[in-house]
């Protein structure tokens, strides 16, 4: 549950936990590194303008690795790119995320058999939290994965590793199969 | 060039501008090929192929002043690996040719054009790393796309990716 789903009274008083305020600051304000690669960065770059509106998400890309804490790989990741990513990486403060956009990025897409310049799948280099899926995704999926990134972030807590965090997380899932289904039988009713 | 054909206009004056060409280097380039979407000829005597190119910029007939693309072609059958020049003369004659050139398919090299169409200067660099035929005489003969220390040259077709690149593991 969020924060702000408690609802504030008695006064503008609250109490939660600080792993709570925590996590509900940093998944308010997530920095993207405002890097695109290829044909990917062009849905990103129209997720971030007004028409979807990831501000509203407190999220809006920064112009240096040090200023950010996600890193949305969009694109091709070529060979020679790869070495690029890993220092950007190495750039960013911990604690860090990534997130990997499309087909090219999770495992090489389209170039999988005889591109052999695209790194295949940009986790041969660096930790992937969240994927994307598709080629190239739409903003509602990338928002959808963002989301991820956010759920991903209020499972955390101080003293716990980011493994275990995704465990709690993978505890908290539902079956999407019977999610569906209720929806379709409340369209027909 | 077959007898009975009736040939456009464009050809036509391609054949026109090679017949120059013929005239001054003779046995050293090919007879013409009539190819309806690319007239071309080759070089025979591949030294000479910087003399001819600079012949065909500045004779007052020919005026290629233009080199549309340079590109490789790997002739794996033939054990050689060439290029393909593209050629016009842009606003002054209005006729293009195209010239292929040859050379070995291990080691080989190609006399570089990059002095006379600059143009060329990346794209012989494009075909050396793809191909890895050399360009001699070129100002800046090294990779272009792939990085520097990248073994072999992709677009031969016998081609096999390296297992792993610093570190990194490159096949699928």
């Amino acid at each position: 549950m969020g924060l702000l789903d408690a609802g504030i009274t008695k006064h503008n008083v609250l109490v939660t936990s600080v792993d709570n305020v925590l996590n509900w600051a940093r998944l308010s304000s997530l920095w993207p590194m405002g890097f695109g690669l290829a044909c990917c960065a062009i849905e990103m770059m129209a997720t971030n303008a007004s028409n979807y509106d990831l501000e509203r998400f407190g999220i809006f890309p920064r112009s240096s690795p040090r200023q950010s804490d996600l890193m949305i790989v969009a694109g091709t990741v070529t060979m020679k790119m790869a070495e690029r990513v890993i220092r950007l990486y190495e750039q960013m403060p911990e604690p860090r995320y990534v997130l990997s956009m499309g087909s090219c990025s999770n495992c090489g897409g389209p170039y999988w058999e005889h591109g052999y310049h695209v790194l295949k799948g940009v986790d041969r280099v660096i930790p992937v939290d969240v994927y994307v899926p598709g080629c190239p995704p739409r903003p509602e999926s990338l928002i959808g994965g963002l989301m991820k990134v956010q759920e991903l972030i209020r499972m955390e807590q101080i003293g716990i590793s980011r493994a275990d965090a995704l465990k709690k997380l993978a505890e908290k899932s539902v079956d999407p199969q019977v999610v569906i289904e209720q929806e379709r039988k409340a369209a027909t009713a | 060039m077959e007898e009975g054909k009736v040939l456009s206009q464009s050809i036509q004056q391609s054949a026109a501008a090679y017949v120059i060409i013929h005239d001054k280097f003779g046995e050293a380039v090919s007879p013409f090929d009539a190819n309806e979407t690319m007239p071309f000829f080759e070089v025979i005597d591949t030294s000479l192929w910087p003399e001819i190119a600079l012949f065909m910029r500045d004779h007052p007939k020919l005026q290629f002043n233009y080199m549309a693309c340079l590109s490789g072609v790997d002739y794996q059958a033939e054990e050689k690996v060439g290029i393909v020049c593209n050629i016009e003369s842009l606003g002054q004659c209005h006729h293009k040719l195209s010239v292929k050139v040859k050379c070995s398919r291990h080691g080989g090299s190609i006399p570089s054009v990059a002095c006379v169409w600059h143009t060329a200067n990346w794209h012989e660099r494009e075909a050396y790393d793809m191909f890895g035929m050399l360009f001699t005489g070129h100002p800046d003969m090294r990779r272009i796309l792939c990085p520097d220390d990248w073994e072999g040259y992709p677009l031969l077709k016998d081609y096999k990716v390296q297992e792993s690149y610093h570190g990194i593991k490159v096949p699928y």
